[in-house]
């Protein structure tokens, strides 16, 4: 994203997702996990992407591995990486891919190894399969890989199993695995969310290393704020299934367009502020994705999604001040290309808001 | 490895000495005096006596206890001859030594045990597997359905319906029977195929089922998920890591399943007219025989126990994690 998409004349990004959408079919209806998601990534870039629970990240992290079982989720829209479509694409072509040009570093290293083959067998796997190295070859790549991402004593440890690492070792293993082929795109989904805080930071240099190392572009999930701070280069806020806000890092955390996206800056607690002050929370929860089994056409009209309107209108707090009254509940605002809010405020309506609206306190004892 | 051993062998020592104690002062209690029933028909007081003097049933019961026990390890001298060890005494019943029996019966359970595990785990594994793999496709769905009515049927109902088609009515196979299979495997085959069949369908639903559910549940794990997003095929992600975590709980239910079987399938061997362990242990108790009901009973449970020992020596091979020296667990 370090050229705004869509811009004429730039060729095709490396990774070029448009108008992804996912649903599951559920007993009790249709659940639009991702709703029209578009975004692009260049290589040797970090786009970090935020949002709540159930905003549709991980979701759409396993979308673009080609993940989703087939019986149970529908997956549309493009994912074009490096000019290979991958939605729809048949099961061989993506098993060829995954592991291979696409790896992802799952949230819990805990559970993401099995725990019934050694270190070594399971990074050495995908490079036997993906390359046609003997087992031997796997072994001393293993090795290589291990000692790559910083386990001492590389040599006697590939044939330890994944109980006999700590937290933080086996997401290191996560990560030697998932590197070991070179991958062009690495998918990182919470890599640090189960890890205590100070081998979070070593797992973020770790995976801002080897990204200069080996090239790779990086997606990098996440809910923390100051995880995208510290390693990303451009930034997508998801909400509701959606990208509400894009652009660069800095940008986007020094001056938010869209008021989940301020919302969320105001929650997370800074050094400098009063240890005393209290943090302020977004009221309410994000909305239900859940279109229910009955097709009585009450749907939105932009696409068959769950919500009309903005979907975070029941939480937002600016929502009086745009123009023409019931736009927020009528019209799904859109996301411009490049920098920019899926938000029906002017630029100069939310400058003066914001600065107006000097953040909504709740009231002390 | 050793420890372990060595600890479990004492443990099911110790439950042995427990079952054979409980069993033998139960027996005491049965208001019945077998020395009638060895005695036969008109028996006199005078012979009623003798016999009680023969078999020392006159003595305390808990020394009768300790002279069977003891018996087992060093052997014993009868006023009818030595009898070496392991020595569990001569029936009540028949005077043969109550050892020989159990080595005369134990291979027809063996065989009907063996052959008929056999054929539950390929039948019932390979079906759950199948189920698990389609899950939610009209296959899975007609897996699902037949296998739990198979598990609600009966040995002793479904065994002569079997035997009046397949001998008695078309001929095609012969009278179950139990010929050794150093004699005449063909026979042994023949006669013992219907009991495998008809004991399988019992088994084989539980395993259908199970090995169902437990795969299901592992091909949702993380590391499942892992593996396929390493691009490995769905042929190496379902065996090498869904697989390999369903046999904990298969192989725990296996270990029990063959224990008790290998003590004797009663009703099996009841249906068919096949004389091994269960049927004994049953002729024993009606003949109120106590060294054939001790022999058969402690020869059941050691069976029991070695399975169970086995079946945690198996945990360790198939999961990295358990640790058998690890101590705590009995």
């Amino acid at each position: 994203m370090n050229a705004p998409a869509g811009a004429a004349g730039t060729p095709e990004p490396f990774l070029s997702v448009r108008d992804l959408r996912v649903r599951f079919s559920t007993e009790d209806g249709t659940v639009h996990a991702v709703d029209g998601l578009s975004f692009g990534l260049e290589r040797g870039r970090t786009l970090g992407v935020v949002g709540e629970s159930g905003s549709g990240k991980s979701v759409t992290a396993l979308a673009l591995m080609g993940l989703h079982d087939r019986r149970t989720a529908s997956v549309t829209g493009e994912v074009l990486l490096d000019g290979h479509e991958l939605t729809g694409a048949p099961e061989k072509k993506l098993e060829r891919l995954r592991g291979n040009r696409v790896a992802m570093v799952f949230q819990d290293p805990l559970t993401a190894l099995s725990p019934y083959h050694t270190v070594g067998r399971q990074i050495a796997e995908p490079f036997v399969r993906h390359t046609g190295a003997s087992r031997r070859q796997g072994r001393l790549r293993a090795v290589e890989m291990l000692g790559r991402v910083g386990i001492p004593q590389p040599a006697r440890r590939v044939d330890d199993y994944p109980h006999q690492f700590s937290g933080g070792m086996r997401q290191r293993v996560v990560i030697a695995m998932a590197l070991v082929c070179n991958p062009s795109l690495l998918i990182a989904d919470e890599p640090t969310t189960a890890l205590d805080v100070t081998v979070q930071a070593q797992i973020l240099d770790l995976l801002g290393d080897l990204r200069q190392e080996f090239g790779s572009a990086v997606v990098l999930i996440t809910h923390d704020l100051g995880v995208v701070a510290g390693t990303a280069d451009d930034v997508l806020v998801m909400y509701a299934g959606r990208a509400v806000e894009r652009g660069p890092v800095r940008e986007v955390l020094r001056d938010p367009q869209h008021p989940y996206t301020r919302g969320l800056l105001d929650s997370v607690p800074r050094l400098s502020s009063d240890p005393e002050e209290p943090l302020v929370p977004i009221p309410g929860a994000p909305p239900s994705l859940l279109v229910p089994h009955p097709a009585d056409g009450s749907r939105a009209p932009d696409g068959g999604g769950p919500l009309r309107g903005c979907p975070f209108l029941p939480r937002c707090a600016f929502s009086g001040r745009v123009e023409g009254g019931d736009r927020c509940r009528t019209e799904r605002p859109v996301l411009p290309a490049g920098r920019g809010a899926a938000c029906h405020l002017t630029e100069r309506q939310r400058r003066t808001a914001f600065a107006e609206e000097a953040r909504p306190r709740p009231g002390r004892p | 490895m050793l420890r372990f051993l060595v600890r479990r062998t004492l443990g099911a020592a110790a439950v042995l000495l427990l079952i054979s104690a409980f069993t033998f002062f139960l027996f005491f209690s049965i208001p019945q005096d077998p020395a009638l029933l060895a005695c036969g028909k008109n028996c006199t007081a005078d012979a009623v006596a003798l016999i009680h003097r023969n078999l020392g049933l006159d003595d305390p019961v808990p020394l009768q206890y300790a002279a069977f026990m003891t018996g087992i390890v060093t052997g014993r001298e009868f006023a009818a001859g030595p009898c070496p060890a392991p020595c569990f005494g001569y029936s009540f019943a028949n005077d043969r030594p109550v050892f020989e029996t159990l080595a005369d019966r134990f291979p027809t359970t063996a065989s009907l045990t063996v052959g008929g595990a056999v054929v539950f785990l390929a039948v019932g594994l390979g079906a759950g597997m199948i189920a698990a793999a389609r899950r939610g496709t009209a296959t899975d769905k007609v897996v699902s359905s037949v296998s739990l009515v198979l598990s609600s049927m009966q040995i002793y109902f479904l065994g002569p319906v079997v035997l009046g088609v397949l001998v008695y009515g078309t001929g095609l196979l012969p009278s179950p029977s139990y010929v050794p299979l150093t004699e005449d495997p063909a026979g042994w085959f023949t006669g013992l195929l219907i009991p495998w069949c008809v004991m399988a369908v019992i088994f084989t639903a539980n395993y259908t089922r199970m090995a169902r559910s437990t795969l299901i549940e592992q091909l949702q794990e993380d590391h499942v998920r892992t593996a396929r997003a390493k691009g490995m095929p769905g042929r190496t992600v379902f065996f090498r890591y869904a697989w390999r975590g369903s046999l904990i709980p298969i192989v725990t239910i296996f270990g029990m399943d063959l224990g008790s079987l290998f003590g004797g399938a009663m009703i099996t061997e009841f249906t068919f007219g096949l004389a091994g362990l269960g049927r004994l242990a049953v002729d024993s108790v009606i003949d109120i025989d106590l060294p054939m009901i001790m022999g058969v009973m402690l020869f059941s449970s050691a069976l029991i126990l070695l399975c169970n020992i086995v079946v945690d020596a198996a945990y360790a091979l198939i999961d990295p994690r358990v640790r058998l020296d690890a101590g705590s667990s009995a």
